[in-house]
C-alpha cells in the first residue's frame, strides 16, 4: 500500500488520538492544552468548546446554563458550519475508531460479499434527534448523553476505565455483523447534528469524472457511500450533509478522481442551479 | 439459650466483672456467657500502649488473639478503651510481621556492611552478634557495647537486659527512649523527694475541684483519664475547674474554663509567677506549719548549658557540624544572656549582654533561706511575667494577665484542691528539671502535695516508662529500685545480689540515649542494640544519627516485631515476640503493676527479647569479659579485672554468663510445674510447638526453669523493705494490678502521707507530722545563697524533707529569629503510637490519620503562600522535611509556631528538630526549635 | 421501490397515513423504552455531589458531563503526596455500574472525601452552572467561601458508634475540618463505671457541609458516621409553627403559600352540605 493510500486515514488518526491524549492529559497531569470532554472542554484553559447537541438536549429539559456554554456550543457550530462540515464524526469522535475497525473486519472477512438487505434507514438518526429531545424533556435528563457510546468511551479514556464498555463492545458487533456502519451511518444522532450543521461548509470532496476509471473502490471504502452517486457520472463536489469529509475516497482513488477543495461549494451549487 | 448478642455481651462483661471481684454468678448465665464463646478463652492483660494503664481482656482461639475488651474489672478504666486499646487485637497482624532474622551480607553470606538483608539462621545471628561485641569490647571496652532500651520492655526483658549488661558487659551503655519521656520527672522527682516517681494517684481526679493540666494533651495522649477528668468536671461544673496551659490550643482545650498560650519555654516563668504570687501577695496562704516541718529551700547553679555537644568532642573537632549547626551549638559553651532572661536572672548576678560561661549540668544544689528563695522569685511580677509568656501574639495583653491572675487563684484558694498533670511539655525541656522542681514548690508552699485530690503529677508515656525503664532502672546511671551506679554501697548491694564479684559493676554511668548516638558518631561505641523502641525515628537530629550509623564501622542490631527506620539502617535484625506472645509486666503512670500470661506463639521464628538476651550470655564466659579494662569514653580510670574474683567466688575462666546470671541455682527453684503455667504457653520455659531452631542451630526446647517468675522476683527483691515493695509474681495474676509500695498486701495510693503510706507512718512517728519524704537520695547538703554553697560549714542532713527550688526563667538555646522565624513543636496523635511501628499497620487508624500534618495558623499560611492542604518544607539549621499544612485542624497554633507529629517516618521530622536536652535529666527537648516554613 | 410498485391499492394518501402511524409508533416506542431507561439511569437517592451542586433534578438536568470539575478537583496543586505523585481525585465521573448517572460526577466520601478546599475548584471550573457558584460564594465579601459548600450531611449511628459505648474515639470529632462546630461533642457522665465520660459525636445539620472526612476516619469495620444527601438524611418540622424562643426561627419556614394553608384529608373530603344531608345516622 503506498503511503498516499493512507495520508488522510494516517492524519485522521493522529488526529483522534491525539485530541484523546490530550484529554487524558488534561485530568491525569493537569496540563491545560484540553480539559474536560466532548461534551464540554477548555482550550488552552480559555476557549469553551461545547457540544450543540448536548446543549439541545439540556435546553429540552427546560435548564438555562452558563454563558460559556453557550459560547462553547457556538464556536463549534460555526467551526463545523463554516469549516468542517461533519469532520467532527471522521476527524474527532472516538467511536469512529470503532466502527471504522468493524468496517475494516467486515471487508477482510468478506461479509460485504455476502450482505443481506440493509433493512433500517440511514434517517433513524433524524428521528433520534428528536426522540431524544422528547426524552430528554419527559426525563429532565439529557437523554443522548446518558447512552452515548461517544462520550462514555470518551471518558472512560479521560477518566479511567470503568464497566460502560458493553456499549462500544455492542456497536462495533451491531456494525461488524448486523448493518454495514451500522451506527455511524445510521443510528447515531449525533452524526445527525453534525450533518446538519454541516450543511454550508466550505470544505467539501470533490470529484473529478474525467479521470474517473470507475473502479468505484471509493464507494466500498466509503461509510456513506450513498453520498458519492456522482462518482464517473459528475464533476461536482460532494453536497450530502452526511459526508464526513473523512477522505477515504481521496486515498483510496489511484485516478486523481477525488479531492478535497474550499470554497467551491457556492459556485458549484450555483453552476447546479442553473 | 435464647440469649441474643446484646444479651451475651451483657452476661460475658457481668462475668469478667464478677470474676474479678470474686461474686459467685448464676450459673445459667455463666453457662450462657461459656456456650456464646465456645472456643474462646479470655484472659486479663494490660493494653500495649500508653502509661495510663488501662486493663483488657484478651480472647485467643485456635493459636490467635480473635478479640478483646476493656476490662470491666480493671479500676483505671473500668472496661472502656482508647481507639488505639480498641485494636489491640489487631496490632500483632500486620502482614509484613518480622518473621526470620535478617542480615546485612556478601554474596557469600557474610556479614558485609554494604550488602542488602537476606534472611539468616538465629545460629548466624547470635554467631554474628558474639563476634562484633568482642570486637567492640576489645577496641572500646564496656562503653563500646550500647543499647536503646525502652520503656515498653517488659520488667522481666528490661530486667534481662539490664542485668546482662551491667554485670556481664560492665557496661553502664543502656539507656531507654523513656530518657526521651520522662528523664526530666524523674530528675525531678530525686531532688525533690528522694524518691522516684508520684506521689498521688489517678483518684486524685475524681477527688479534686481543679485539674491543671501543663504542657500536655490528655484528651489525646490520655484519654481514658482525660474522660475521668470529663467526668469529674461534669459531677460538679461549677465547683470543678479545668484549665489548659500550652503553647497551642489542642483538643483538651475543649473542656477547659480556660485556656494559657505560653510563649515556649516560660512555663518557667509562670510557675514562678504563682509562687511570687504566693510568697508576695498571699503570705497567708502559705502553710508555715508544713513547710517548716517538710520542706527545706535549696538552689543550684544556672549556667548548666543545654546538654548539647561541648568543645573538643570528636566530631566536632573533624567538622561533622555545619556552621549553621554551631550558631546553636556553641551556646552549650557560652551564651550572652538576652533581655528576656534578664530580669528573671538578676538574683543570680546576671544583666542583659552578660556573657555566661556554661559548665555541663550538673546536679549540685545546696541548702538556701526562705529569703533567698524569695530574692529569686522578685523580678516574676505579673507586669513582666505576661509580657515574657504571652503565646498568642493576638491575645490582648490585659487578657493574658487576667488569665494568670485567675491560674494563681486557683491554686492559691483555701480550700480548693489542685492536682497539676503534665507531660512531655514540662518533661522535654532544656530547663525540665527546673520546670518539674518549680510545679512542686507552688503545691508544697500550699500544703497540696501527696494528698487525696491534692499534688503535682507526672503522667507518663508509655506503657512501662515507670515499672521498667524506672523501676528496673534501665538507665545508664541506674540499678534496680533507685540504686545508683555511681554509689559504691548501691552498686554492692547490686552485685551481691547478681553473685558477681565486687568490683564487676562499671562505676560510670554517663551513656545516656544521646550520648550513645554521639558515642556512635564519635567512634566509640562499636556494638549498638536496639529494644523495643525505634531511636533512628525518635531522636532529635536523626540526619547525623543515622550518617553514623551507617558510615561508622558501628554494628547496629535491631529487635523489632515490624520493620522499621531503626531496622533499616541497621546491620542485623531480630525478629521480635511482640506483648502478648510473651509473658510480662508493666508499671503504668500509677505506680499501678500489671502482669500478663503469654497468650499466643510467636509467628514465625520471632522470640522473645528475653530470650534474644539470655541466649546472647550463652556466647560469654568469665575471661571473655571480666578482665580489665583501659579507661575508655566517660570512664576516665581503669576497670579492674574481676576474674580472680570469680574464681574465687567458684566460677571457672570459662563459666558462661548464663549459668551466672540466669540459669543459676536460685533461678532452678522456679519450676515448670508451676500452677501458674498450666494452660498457658511459656515459649522462654518451655519451647513451644513452633519447634524452632534456636541460637545453637538445634531445635529450641525451653529453659526449663520458669524464667519470668525468677527474674521477677529477683528484681522485686531489690525494692521489698525500700518503699518500692511490689507483690509477689503470683498475686499479680490475680488482681488487676497493684499500686506500690505493697505493704502487708495492701497498696498504696498517697505516698509520703502518714495517713495512706506505711513508710511515711513509720517515718512520721520519728520525726512527727503528717508526712515524711523519705526519698534517700541527696539527703545531705551544704547551705548558701542563691549563687554558691558555703562548703565551710559542712554539710545538713534533712531526713524526711522534701525540697523547694529556686530556679529562674531561662531562654531555650535556639529561638526564632529572622531566617528561621517559626517555633516547631512536635508531638503524638490519639490515633498513632510514637513511631507508629505498630498504629500505622492498623487499616482503621491508618485510615483515620494517614499522615503527619504540619498544623498552622491561617494568618501564617497566608503570609507564606501556602494553601491548606499544600505541601511545605519544614526546615531548620539541621535538616529539612516535607509536610502537608493544616489549618483548620485539632491542633491550632498561635501565630508563629507549627505542630508536626513525629509518628509518620514519611513527615521525619526528628530530623529537623535540636538535640538539645535538660543538661541534668538529659532529656531532648523536642517541643521547640526554629523552623523557616517554604511552600516545596 | 420494486415491491411498493405492486401493491397499487395502496393510494398515496393511504401510504401517507400508514407512513405516519408507523413512524409514531416506532417514535413511541422509542421514546417509551428510551425515557424508561432514563429514568433508571437517574443516580440512586445516595448520591452525594460536588459542593454547589444543584437540587438533583435540575443538576441532572444542566450537567453536561464534561469532567471539568473532576479534573479541577484532582489536579488541584494540593492533591500530591510527598513524592510529587498524584493523589486520587474525590470526584469521579459515574460509569456505568456505579448507580450514579453515567457520566456525573460524584464522591464516595469513604474512598476519598471532600477535603473542602478554601478556593472550591471543583464549583468555577463547572461550565453549566449546574455546579452554582452562588451557592458558596459568600454575599458578604464576595469571596468563595468553604462553609457555605452543601454535599450532605453526617449522620452517626449511634449503636455502632464506639464513642456511644463509652470509648475514647472521637476519630471523625477531630478529623472535622470544621471541628467542634459540624461536629459537637456532647459529654455524658458514665453511671456504669462512676468515673469515665462518654464523650459523644453529635452532628451539627446547619453546619455540617457532607465534606465525609469523619466517615473517612470513623475507625469501626463500616462507618459509623456517614454522609447522606441532606434530603435523605433530614426530617422536616411543620412550617406552621415558629420557635417562639428562637427569633431567627422564622427564616426556617419562609413564608407559607396561600394553597399550603388549606388542610386536606380524609375527615374533610366531603363538603359540609354532603355531609350534612348525606349523613351516616340514617337522619
Amino acid at each position: 500500500m503506498k503511503f498516499s493510500n493512507i495520508k488522510y486515514l494516517i492524519l485522521r488518526r493522529v488526529v483522534q488520538l491525539g485530541l484523546l491524549f490530550l484529554y487524558f492529559t488534561g485530568n491525569v497531569w493537569g496540563w491545560k492544552i484540553l480539559q474536560g470532554d466532548l461534551s464540554t472542554s477548555l482550550l488552552f484553559n480559555k476557549v469553551p468548546l461545547s457540544d450543540p447537541f448536548a446543549l439541545l438536549q439540556i435546553f429540552a429539559t427546560g435548564a438555562i446554563v452558563g454563558t460559556n456554554v453557550l459560547i462553547g456550543a457556538l464556536i463549534i457550530v460555526l467551526f463545523y458550519g463554516i469549516i468542517g462540515g461533519r469532520a467532527f464524526c471522521s476527524w474527532v469522535c472516538p467511536v469512529n475508531l470503532v466502527t471504522d475497525a468493524a468496517a475494516w473486519l467486515r471487508r477482510k472477512l468478506l461479509i460485504d460479499k455476502i450482505e443481506r438487505k440493509v433493512w433500517i434507514s440511514r434517517n433513524i438518526r433524524y428521528y433520534m434527534i428528536i426522540i431524544a429531545l422528547i426524552v430528554s424533556a419527559i426525563s429532565g435528563l439529557a437523554a443522548f448523553e446518558v447512552i452515548s457510546p461517544i462520550t462514555i468511551l470518551n471518558r472512560n479514556i479521560i477518566f479511567g476505565i470503568g464497566s460502560g464498555l458493553g456499549f462500544i463492545v455492542a456497536i462495533f458487533l451491531f456494525d461488524l455483523f448486523v448493518v454495514k456502519n451500522g451506527w455511524c451511518g445510521h443510528i447515531c444522532p449525533l452524526g445527525g447534528v453534525h450533518s446538519i450543521i454541516g450543511k454550508y461548509s466550505l470544505f467539501r470532496v470533490k470529484h473529478t469524472s474525467e479521470n474517473c476509471t470507475l473502479c468505484m473502490k471509493c464507494r466500498v471504502v466509503c461509510p456513506e457511500s450513498q453520498v458519492l452517486h456522482m462518482i464517473g457520472k459528475k464533476s461536482i463536489t460532494v453536497n450530502d450533509i452526511e459526508c464526513t469529509n473523512c477522505g477515504r475516497c481521496i486515498d483510496i482513488c489511484d485516478d486523481d478522481a477525488l479531492g478535497f477543495t474550499v470554497g467551491k461549494y457556492i459556485k458549484e451549487n450555483n453552476k447546479e442551479s442553473k | 439459650m435464647g440469649m441474643n448478642r446484646r444479651d451475651f455481651l451483657k452476661s460475658s462483661a457481668a462475668a469478667t466483672a464478677a470474676a474479678a471481684v470474686g461474686i459467685s454468678i448464676p450459673e445459667e448465665v455463666k453457662a450462657a456467657a461459656q456456650d456464646a464463646e465456645k472456643g474462646w478463652r479470655w484472659d486479663k492483660a494490660p493494653c500495649r500502649f500508653c502509661g495510663t494503664g488501662c486493663g483488657i481482656m484478651i480472647a485467643t482461639k485456635n493459636g490467635k488473639i480473635v478479640a478483646v475488651k476493656g476490662d470491666p474489672a480493671a479500676p483505671v478504666n473500668r472496661g472502656l478503651n482508647c481507639i488505639k486499646g480498641y485494636f489491640n487485637a489487631k496490632i500483632m497482624y500486620g502482614a509484613d510481621r518480622l518473621t526470620q532474622p535478617l542480615m546485612r551480607v556478601n554474596e557469600k553470606g557474610e556479614f558485609d556492611k554494604n550488602g542488602k538483608f537476606k534472611p539468616i539462621t538465629w545460629k548466624q545471628a547470635f554467631d554474628e552478634m558474639e563476634k562484633q561485641i568482642k570486637r567492640a569490647l576489645k577496641e572500646s571496652g564496656p562503653e563500646g557495647v550500647a543499647v536503646f532500651g525502652s520503656g515498653q520492655y517488659t520488667v522481666m526483658e528490661g530486667y534481662a537486659a539490664h542485668k546482662m549488661m551491667k554485670a556481664g558487659f560492665r557496661s553502664n551503655a543502656i539507656d531507654p527512649n523513656a530518657r526521651h519521656c520522662m528523664a526530666s520527672a524523674v530528675v525531678g522527682f530525686y531532688q525533690t523527694f528522694g524518691i522516684d516517681e508520684p506521689s498521688g494517684c489517678y483518684d486524685d481526679i475524681e477527688l479534686t475541684d481543679t485539674i491543671v493540666a501543663w504542657g500536655s494533651n490528655m484528651a489525646e495522649m490520655h484519654p481514658i483519664l482525660w474522660s475521668r477528668v470529663t467526668d469529674r468536671k461534669l459531677s460538679n461544673p461549677d465547683r470543678v475547674k479545668v484549665v489548659n496551659i500550652q503553647t497551642y490550643t489542642h483538643r483538651s482545650c475543649d473542656l477547659s474554663d480556660f485556656n494559657i498560650i505560653f510563649r515556649p519555654q516560660t512555663d518557667l516563668a509562670i510557675w514562678n509567677y504563682i509562687a511570687h504570687e504566693i510568697v508576695y501577695n498571699h503570705p497567708e496562704a502559705i502553710d508555715w506549719d508544713f513547710v517548716k516541718k517538710h520542706i527545706v529551700f535549696t538552689a543550684g547553679p544556672v549556667n548548666i548549658g543545654y546538654g548539647m555537644r561541648r568543645a573538643g568532642e570528636k566530631s566536632l573537632k573533624d567538622g561533622l557540624y555545619s556552621a549553621k549547626e554551631m550558631e546553636i551549638i556553641s551556646k552549650e559553651m557560652e551564651k550572652k544572656v538576652s533581655p528576656l532572661e534578664a530580669p528573671a536572672l538578676a538574683p543570680y548576678g546576671y544583666k542583659e549582654g552578660d556573657t555566661m560561661k556554661n559548665t555541663p549540668g550538673t546536679l549540685a544544689h545546696w541548702i538556701i533561706s526562705f529569703e533567698e528563695y524569695k530574692k529569686s522569685l522578685e523580678p516574676f511580677t505579673l507586669d513582666y511575667v505576661a509580657k515574657l509568656a504571652k503565646g498568642d501574639p493576638d491575645e490582648p495583653l490585659e487578657e493574658f494577665k487576667k488569665k494568670l491572675k485567675m491560674l494563681a487563684d486557683l491554686y492559691i484558694e483555701k480550700d480548693r484542691k489542685v492536682v497539676s498533670f503534665w507531660t512531655m511539655g514540662m518533661n522535654q525541656h532544656t530547663r525540665g528539671t527546673w520546670v518539674n522542681t518549680l510545679s512542686y514548690n507552688v503545691h508544697f508552699l500550699l500544703n497540696k502535695q501527696a494528698k487525696p485530690g491534692n499534688g503535682a503529677f507526672s503522667l507518663t508515656g508509655q506503657p512501662s516508662a515507670c515499672g521498667t525503664a524506672r523501676e528496673v532502672g534501665t538507665f545508664t546511671h541506674r540499678l534496680p529500685a533507685d540504686l545508683m551506679v555511681k554509689n559504691p554501697k548501691h552498686r554492692a548491694i547490686a552485685e551481691k545480689r547478681w553473685k558477681v564479684p565486687e568490683g564487676t559493676i562499671n562505676p560510670v554511668g554517663k551513656q545516656h540515649i544521646m550520648a550513645i548516638h554521639r558515642g556512635i558518631e564519635d567512634g566509640l561505641v562499636k556494638f549498638a542494640w536496639v529494644n523495643v523502641c525505634n531511636p533512628y525515628q525518635d531522636s532529635a537530629n536523626a540526619n547525623h544519627w543515622i550518617k553514623a550509623a551507617r558510615k561508622t564501622d558501628t554494628f547496629i542490631v535491631t529487635s523489632d516485631g515490624y520493620p522499621g527506620i531503626s531496622a533499616m539502617v541497621s546491620d542485623l535484625v531480630l525478629p521480635s515476640a511482640m506483648i502478648y506472645e510473651k509473658w510480662g509486666a508493666y508499671g503504668n503512670a500509677e505506680r499501678r503493676t500489671q502482669h500478663w500470661k503469654q497468650q499466643v506463639l510467636p509467628v514465625g521464628q520471632a522470640m522473645s527479647d528475653t530470650w534474644q538476651w539470655v541466649e546472647l550470655s550463652k556466647r560469654f564466659t568469665v575471661k571473655d569479659v571480666w578482665g580489665e579494662y583501659k579507661p575508655s569514653g566517660p570512664r576516665k580510670k581503669p576497670l579492674p579485672s574481676v576474674i580472680e574474683a570469680a574464681k574465687k567466688m567458684g566460677y571457672k575462666e570459662d563459666t558462661t554468663m548464663f549459668e551466672i546470671l540466669f540459669a543459676n541455682e536460685e533461678a532452678k527453684k522456679y519450676t515448670i510445674d508451676d500452677p501458674l503455667l498450666k494452660g498457658f504457653d511459656d515459649t522462654d520455659s518451655l519451647g513451644d510447638s513452633r519447634k524452632v531452631i534456636g541460637s545453637d542451630g538445634k531445635e529450641w526446647k525451653g529453659y526449663g526453669f520458669f524464667i519470668h517468675k525468677y527474674l521477677f522476683e529477683e528484681y522485686a527483691w531489690f525494692g521489698r523493705g525500700h518503699g518500692h515493695d511490689l507483690a509477689p509474681f503470683d498475686v499479680y495474676h490475680k488482681v488487676r494490678g497493684l499500686k506500690w509500695p505493697v505493704v502487708d498486701g495492701k497498696e498504696t495510693q498517697w505516698r509520703f502521707n502518714a495517713k495512706y503510706d506505711p513508710y511515711a507512718a513509720k517515718a512520721a512517728k520519728e520525726t512527727g507530722g503528717d508526712f515524711a519524704f523519705y526519698g534517700p537520695l541527696a539527703k545531705k547538703l551544704f547551705t548558701g545563697s542563691l549563687t554558691k554553697p558555703d562548703k565551710s560549714k559542712g554539710k545538713t542532713p534533712i531526713p524526711n524533707k522534701a525540697k523547694i527550688f529556686a530556679r529562674p526563667y531561662m531562654d531555650p538555646p535556639e529561638m526564632p529569629d529572622e531566617t528561621y522565624d517559626t517555633w516547631l513543636c512536635t508531638g503524638r496523635v490519639l490515633e498513632h503510637w510514637h513511631s507508629g511501628t505498630m498504629t500505622m499497620r492498623v487499616p482503621e487508624l491508618f485510615r483515620a490519620v494517614p499522615e503527619a500534618l504540619c498544623y498552622m495558623h491561617p494568618e501564617d499560611a497566608k503570609k507564606k503562600g501556602v494553601k491548606r492542604g499544600e505541601l511545605v518544607w519544614v526546615e531548620s539549621r539541621r535538616g529539612k522535611v516535607k509536610a502537608r499544612v493544616e489549618t483548620r485542624g485539632r491542633n491550632r497554633p498561635p501565630r508563629g509556631l507549627v505542630f508536626v507529629p513525629w509518628f509518620d517516618e514519611k513527615v521525619f521530622i526528628n530530623k529537623v528538630t535540636l538535640d538539645a536536652t535538660c543538661p541534668m535529666s538529659k532529656q531532648t527537648d523536642y517541643k521547640k526549635c526554629a523552623v523557616k516554613i517554604t511552600k516545596a | 421501490m420494486g415491491d411498493k410498485e405492486k401493491k397499487e391499492q395502496i393510494t398515496p394518501r393511504r401510504r401517507f397515513f400508514t407512513d405516519m402511524a408507523h413512524h409514531i409508533g416506532l417514535g413511541t416506542m422509542g421514546v417509551l423504552l428510551w425515557g424508561g431507561y432514563a429514568a433508571k439511569a437517574k443516580s440512586n437517592p445516595l448520591t452525594l455531589r460536588p459542593p454547589a451542586a444543584l437540587d438533583e433534578s435540575d443538576f441532572l438536568k444542566r450537567c453536561i458531563k464534561c469532567g471539568l470539575c473532576a479534573e479541577a478537583c484532582v489536579n488541584r496543586p494540593q492533591n500530591i503526596d510527598k513524592d510529587g505523585h498524584q493523589k486520587p481525585g474525590t470526584l469521579k465521573m459515574a460509569k456505568a455500574g456505579d448507580s450514579v448517572t453515567i457520566g456525573t460526577p460524584f464522591f464516595t466520601p469513604r474512598d476519598v472525601p471532600c477535603f473542602m478546599c478554601d478556593d472550591i475548584p471543583c464549583v468555577p471550573a463547572c461550565p453549566t452552572g449546574a455546579l452554582d457558584i452562588a451557592k458558596v460564594t459568600n454575599p458578604k465579601t464576595n469571596e468563595l467561601d468553604f462553609r457555605m459548600m452543601d454535599m450532605g450531611v453526617a449522620v452517626v449511628d449511634v449503636h455502632s458508634c464506639i464513642a456511644f459505648w463509652g470509648l475514647q474515639c472521637d476519630a471523625c470529632y477531630r478529623a472535622c475540618p470544621l471541628l467542634d462546630e459540624a461536629i459537637k461533642l456532647v459529654y455524658n457522665r458514665n453511671d456504669r463505671t462512676g468515673k469515665h465520660a462518654f464523650l459523644e459525636p453529635v452532628i451539627n445539620p446547619d453546619v455540617c457541609t457532607g465534606c465525609g472526612l469523619c466517615e473517612k476516619a470513623c475507625v469501626t469495620e463500616k462507618p459509623a458516621i456517614f454522609v447522606l444527601p441532606r434530603e435523605v438524611a433530614q426530617g422536616k418540622a411543620g412550617d406552621h409553627y415558629v420557635k417562639g424562643w428562637d427569633k431567627k426561627d422564622q427564616l426556617r419556614v419562609g413564608n407559607r403559600k396561600e394553597e399550603d394553608i388549606t388542610t386536606h384529608n380524609e375527615r374533610s373530603k366531603k363538603k359540609p352540605l354532603d355531609y350534612l344531608n348525606n349523613n351516616g345516622l340514617g337522619l
